[in-house]
């Protein structure tokens, strides 16, 4: 008789704990799979980590106008404003034909080149199940340099002023505060100044930022290239920047050893030597409408 | 001791009859509106988990914040990322009781429920008036309230002061129905 009673208290205490369940555990118990939520979003602020893209894209029928801006070399000294008189401006519009594929077209006043880029946001980082660890997006453009700097009697055709340029953008985004991309590039020019220099260029991109508060972030950057051309004596390009972001604007300051914002340029042509001084202050900003 | 069986068996039988009073939704929908000089701003989530306990009148909504969508998708992005911190903070939740339940009817019925409420990882406790419909199949609920984003913890900077509205109209609809597990 008291087993039975002490089996029946049990049952009804287990049955009472069972019914005194916490509401909110059902419904967590109950919360179906959210497939979008394991994605991770925002490696980057901005669609550029300083002059080199970042995985990240523009969204469905999203336009973004961008202006760029890189004045002059620092160490110019007070005649030239330390280098506030020079400038090279880039214009570009760009935008999200779906929400993993961007068109972009740009025109910059250096050697008045005008570009046009494709962006495809291939793999997603995810969390939970069919984690990822990276997202991966691919990129290629083709740039064709207009500025009439040869000689009248060999004038260029342009197919011989064009430039491609394919890179496979890898990046993390680590945690909150930090994302980091890995970025190997390859550029062919189909002119090139003098027979030593090379028509392709192979290289790898470094890039991460860190965020300092929830709209502020560090940048850097840093451009490796393994075949560099001779005539110029070209270098490797570094940036460091901060990104402020409010509402529908990027704003991105700048210190580049590259005066210029595209990938054939500030890979291939950088000449600057940053801890020479050979500094350019720059800005982008960006408006997404 | 036959009189403590009873006693206990009615426990038990109180226990089993709670447990088939509930009734739930797994796609609620919350709206908010956020209007201000330069832009209103609405975002909607279909699929918000929402519980009432019959018995006690004890409600408790989830809300997955990656659920709300926004027109622009930038937008989401910053809500998510700026103003809400969906990764450190996945879910708000409301947890409390809806008061005169018994006073429910077929018909639409106005009630306020009292709980707690919490978003951003900051729990403040409200009271809001909705529209309540009772029957054997389903429980109806809507309404709307006003949010103050500065009692749960989410800065709105300076800059985007005219684009944001710092009282937020949330709406919801929620459709219960029998829930038995």
């Amino acid at each position: 008789m008291k087993k039975l009673l002490l089996a029946i208290f049990l049952i009804s205490i287990s049955f009472q704990v069972f019914s005194q369940d916490d509401l909110l555990d059902i419904l967590d118990n109950e919360t179906p799979e959210n497939k979008t939520a394991a994605i991770v979003t925002a490696t980057f602020k901005g669609t550029r980590i300083i002059n080199g893209h970042s995985i990240e894209n523009r969204k469905d029928k999203e336009l973004e106008f961008i202006i760029s801006h890189r004045f002059g070399r620092v160490n110019l000294g007070f005649d030239e404003l330390f280098g506030l008189d020079q400038s090279n401006i880039r214009f570009s519009l760009e935008y999200g034909l779906n929400d993993n594929l961007t068109a972009g077209f740009g025109r910059s006043s250096f050697e008045k080149t005008y570009d046009s880029f494709l962006k495809y946001s291939w793999i997603k980082q995810k969390n939970g199940e069919n984690s990822f660890p990276f997202a991966v997006s691919l990129f290629g453009s083709v740039a064709v340099k207009t500025i009439k700097d040869y000689d009248p009697a060999d004038k260029r055709t342009f197919a011989e002023s064009l430039f491609y340029v394919g890179q496979v953008l890898i990046a993390r985004k680590v945690s909150q505060s930090f994302s980091f991309q890995i970025t190997p590039t390859y550029i062919h020019r189909n002119t090139v100044k003098i027979d030593a220099d090379p028509h392709d260029i192979f290289a790898l991109g470094l890039g991460s930022r860190i965020k300092v508060s929830k709209r502020v972030s560090l940048n850097g950057e840093y451009y490796y290239a393994f075949d560099k051309s001779k005539s110029i004596n070209a270098r490797n390009s570094l940036a460091f920047g901060v990104d402020i972001e409010t509402g529908g604007h990027v704003f991105q300051l700048i210190l580049s050893n590259a005066i210029t914002m595209i990938e054939k340029s500030f890979i291939s042509e950088t000449t600057g030597n940053f801890f020479g001084g050979d500094i350019h202050l720059g800005f982008n900003i960006s408006r997404t409408f | 001791m036959k009189i403590l069986i009873t006693i206990f068996s009615c426990f038990l039988f109180v226990a089993i009859s709670n447990g088939q009073e509930r009734y739930l939704t797994k796609n609620g929908a919350i709206t908010f509106y956020s209007k201000a000089p330069v832009e209103d701003i609405t975002a909607d989530n279909n699929q918000v988990l929402s519980i009432i306990d019959a018995s006690s009148g004890k409600m408790a909504i989830s809300i997955l914040i990656k659920s709300f969508m926004f027109k622009k998708a930038l937008m989401q992005e910053h809500f998510n990322e700026n103003y809400l911190e969906s990764d450190k903070f996945p879910k708000a939740t409301f947890k409390g009781s809806i008061l005169n339940f018994d006073a429910i009817k077929e018909t639409a019925t106005k009630a306020q429920v009292k709980g707690v409420l919490t978003i951003h990882g900051v729990s403040k406790e409200i009271t809001i008036d909705g529209d309540f419909t009772k029957t054997k199949e389903a429980i109806l609920v809507d309404g709307n309230f006003i949010i103050e984003v500065d009692d749960f913890g989410i800065e709105i900077p300076a800059v985007v002061d005219k684009n944001i509205n710092k009282k937020i109209k949330v709406s919801f609809n929620f459709n219960h129905k029998p829930y038995n597990k």
